[in-house]
């Protein structure tokens, strides 16, 4: 295990920031990554979390590559892919597999379930029974083989979160970046989603980079979390030394303003634990 | 769903009844030999602005009347449907692939491509249609390989700017991202991925484009543009038609009648197959 | 003045939509005045469209077959349209899930805060002008000169959010109803917001009816809560007595499956069959017993 699947240095991302675009011209580059350093251990799940407008997103887009950094270096499974072209990336793509938060956008409204979960395997040379290969993902995530010829607004929520599972995990990849993929489900849904991918990730031994805003699920998923705002790293570490004892104000803050679901008469009163 | 499900009862009738309307036009195009009772340019003055059938006056044979030269009306107008049709579908696919595959890549690409292109449709669009198509007529030389060669040099770019727009809307969604994480290029997505998802628009705008192209050969035929005055069009007929028309009313109403049938049949089908074969909203 | 009279009253409130399907299944309740009343269940529940029916803004789809509504002792059902808007427009308020889009984009923050007050309330624009500035102070909004003159997408989310509780607590309202209003918030806005409109709430004496997905947020909230499935109330109690002794099966399965960081295993359980089930089962049984009187 000393060998890590993502080892990540000085990771810096500008995008432009299309709220200062002048009429005419170019809209100016905002830093949204400000230099970050950590590693993603082998076959384990690592949560990434922050609240709006901490980079969490940017950050897993940029592992995946959807996105190109403006500096620093990410090394994946011994390769530097920081700055690899669109077609020198193709071959790795099927290590590097992604499910999105919300599976009406990502799934393509006019293409059977079946369409959808094969094109990776049909785009990565597992062209050959792919009958079977769909049949198999659909089985592993707990689908039955009729919503093969179904398109994606005949599913509901869960379902099509399944799919997205599906797909991602149709290539048995090294890495999958789960980027909120429960944030727009309902809770006995995202209970039984996140129940689904924990097992499937160990089943599988599969790398996880999971995004998400709520600690209370990177709490019972993730082994390592690492903790996010405004594009920098507040904190890192085990999970367990991070819920018993966070070292940050801002991890504290954080875990204080999470309302669980129990009577505490004083979490509404002003004064302690307020958060900046 | 709900919505889906209301289109879709409204699809049936609208989609037979334009569909028929289209095949017995198309039927007649073809056949038209075979169909048409009577030559339609056989002139004869004894046979001069007979009425239609009911009134009182008409002739056997003469279904429709006869125009002022005492020409078979319902045989001009089959024979019109040929030029009608040719022009409808030859112009409007015309306008509709070059129109489509600039917008697609406009919309996909992006960045200089869009910018271009952009700038041509903005240019086109500020000509005055009509004129243009004349003007283009006239530099071409009248005929049927003008009229349809200036229909769609001309609307093309009203397929480009609601395909660029569509396509622009469908890049921005995550199953774009998703076919990249799958391994596809950017030619793959588009086809793969933009495409489908714009076809319905495409055959919408196609079938509004064929009834426009039928209106458009219509004008050009109406000032004396379009092809050879030998043979009939329902422009020509209807120009015709017009300086009769307190002696012989339906020599104007018949083909402007036919005129509107079509153009309708052609929208209404075009929508009427996108509920019935677009599977999100089947 | 009857002091128990409840400030909302909904007796057997049933629902349709056009093909017949119930979408409010003879739903009852009552939020007693100064007392936040909690909705919760997952998506399709009809928390929603409880408060659209207290507020007179059902989706024309919707068509409510039975029951009655009782605002402060007036049964909204058997007034005239136009007396029944004044009364729902004087005397309840919304705050909405989504604030961006319940902003006008295209108009100032001040107007669109005082046109309510002036032109429903009859109030004149320097009166609707003070109340306002005091109630965005009452929010925490420290410079008022520039938030009223901003535009909705000059704000944050969570100012934006406070825009609309000051709008919603301006003309005191006797009722709110807030449609999940902190979903759209992180979680420390989210505690920020809750925060001031139970501050607001206590001081006002403001009766909310609370609609909210999340188990977490009822607990710190409400003192009442309607636990809510397929249209349906399926528990109906005290918060506290919720929480320490759920009654209804769903209720139960719906609280082990909220994630708590304090307790990772014993939580994020997904809900069981047999009490899926059994809610089918019993809508099933409560649609059938209804049907007979209805034809």
């Amino acid at each position: 295990m000393a060998d890590p699947l993502f080892s990540v240095r000085e990771l810096k991302v500008a995008l432009p920031d299309m709220t200062r675009k002048p009429l005419i011209g170019r809209a100016p580059m905002a830093e949204i990554l400000k230099g970050l350093d950590f590693e993603l251990p082998r076959g384990s799940v690592t949560g990434i979390v922050g609240e709006s407008g901490s980079g969490k997103s940017t950050l897993g887009r940029a592992l995946v590559r959807l996105l190109e950094p403006s500096a620093g270096s990410i090394i994946f499974d011994g390769r530097d892919i920081t700055h690899l072209p669109e077609a020198e990336l193709r071959p790795l793509r099927r290590n590097l597999q992604m499910i999105f938060q919300d599976p009406m956008s990502s799934l393509n409204p006019r293409r059977t379930i079946f369409s959808i979960i094969a094109a990776p395997l049909r785009q990565n040379g597992f062209g050959d029974n792919l009958k079977d290969r769909v049949a198999e993902a659909l089985q592993r995530v707990g689908l039955p083989l009729s919503f093969a010829s179904r398109y994606r607004h005949q599913l509901s929520g869960g379902q099509r979160q399944r799919v997205g599972i599906a797909r991602a995990l149709a290539l048995s990849p090294k890495f999958v970046l789960a980027d909120e993929i429960v944030s727009g489900l309902d809770v006995s849904t995202q209970a039984q989603i996140l129940t689904l991918l924990e097992r499937l990730a160990a089943e599988m031994g599969l790398t996880v980079a999971f995004i998400s805003h709520d600690l209370s699920v990177i709490r019972r998923l993730c082994r390592q979390v690492i903790v996010m705002r405004e594009g920098v790293i507040v904190e890192a570490s085990a999970t367990d030394a991070l819920f018993a004892n966070p070292r940050q104000a801002y991890t504290r803050d954080l875990l204080a303003a999470i309302p669980l679901p129990e009577i505490d008469d004083g979490w509404l009163l002003p004064g302690a634990k307020a958060p900046a | 769903m709900d919505e889906g499900r209301i289109s879709r009862h409204g699809s049936g009738a609208r989609l037979w009844l334009a569909g028929g309307w289209l095949l017995l036009a198309s039927l007649a195009a073809i056949f038209a030999p075979l169909i048409a009772p009577q030559n339609p340019l056989a002139q004869d003055l004894m046979f001069e602005r007979l009425p239609p059938f009911w009134m009182s006056g008409a002739e056997p044979g003469f279904w429709l009347g006869t125009d002022s030269l005492g020409r078979d009306l319902l045989s001009r107008l089959i024979f019109g449907a040929r030029i009608a049709l040719i022009v409808a579908f030859a112009a409007a696919l015309a306008a509709c692939l070059i129109g489509s595959t600039l917008g697609l890549i406009a919309g996909y690409f992006g960045g200089w491509a869009d910018r271009i292109i952009s700038r041509i449709v903005d240019v086109w669009m500020a000509f005055p249609p009509v004129l243009f198509a004349i003007l283009l007529v006239a530099v071409l030389g009248t005929g049927l390989s003008s009229v349809i060669i200036a229909i769609a040099v001309i609307d093309w770019t009203r397929f480009c700017r609601v395909i660029r727009a569509e396509t622009m809307g469908q890049a921005r969604m995550d199953y774009v991202e998703n076919a990249r994480i799958a391994g596809y290029g950017r030619i793959g997505i588009m086809l793969r991925e933009v495409l489908p998802n714009v076809v319905p628009s495409i055959v919408a705008l196609l079938s509004l484009e064929m009834g426009i192209a039928v209106i458009v050969e219509a004008i050009l035929s109406f000032v004396n543009l379009s092809i050879s005055t030998d043979d009939p069009t329902w422009g020509g007929i209807i120009a015709e038609g017009r300086l009769s028309i307190h002696q012989a009313w339906w020599v104007l109403v018949f083909p402007l009648v036919t005129l509107i049938l079509t153009v309708l049949s052609f929208s209404q089908f075009g929508e009427g197959l996108k509920a019935r074969f677009d599977p999100v909203l089947r | 003045m009857n002091a128990t009279r409840p400030c909302l009253d909904i007796q057997s409130l049933s629902a349709v939509l056009p093909n017949g399907a119930r979408v409010l299944r003879s739903v009852s309740l009552s939020v007693q005045p100064g007392e936040v009343r909690a909705l919760v269940g997952e998506s399709g529940a009809g928390k929603t469209m409880i408060g659209k029916a207290v507020l007179g803004v059902l989706p024309p789809s919707v068509r409510v077959v039975e029951g009655d509504m009782l605002l402060e002792g007036e049964d909204l059902g058997r007034l005239q349209p136009k007396a029944r808007r004044t009364l729902i427009g004087a005397r309840t308020a919304l705050i909405p899930q989504d604030p961006l889009t319940a902003l006008n984009p295209s108009r100032r923050i001040g107007p669109q805060m005082t046109d309510r007050l002036v032109r429903i309330l009859g109030w004149s624009g320097p009166r609707a002008d003070a109340r306002i500035r005091q109630l965005l102070d009452a929010v925490q909004i420290r410079d008022p000169d520039r938030v009223l003159k901003c535009y909705s997408h000059e704000l944050s989310g969570g100012m934006r959010q406070r825009v609309l509780i000051a709008a919603a607590f301006a003309a005191e309202p006797r009722l709110i109803v807030a449609d999940e209003p902190t979903t759209a918030l992180d979680v420390t806005v989210q505690k920020q917001i809750l925060r001031l409109i139970a501050q607001l709430q206590r001081e006002h004496g403001t009766a909310i009816l609370f609609v909210t997905h999340d188990l977490g947020v009822v607990a710190k909230i409400s003192q009442k809560v309607s636990v809510l499935y397929a249209g349906k109330v399926v528990e109906e109690t005290e918060t506290a007595a919720l929480f320490a002794a759920p009654q209804h099966p769903y209720t139960r399965a719906l609280m082990a499956a909220t994630p708590r960081y304090t307790d990772p295993f014993a939580s994020l359980k997904p809900v069981d069959e047999a009490v899926l089930a059994g809610l089918a089962s019993e809508i099933a049984a409560a649609d059938q017993a209804w049907r007979r009187p209805h034809g």
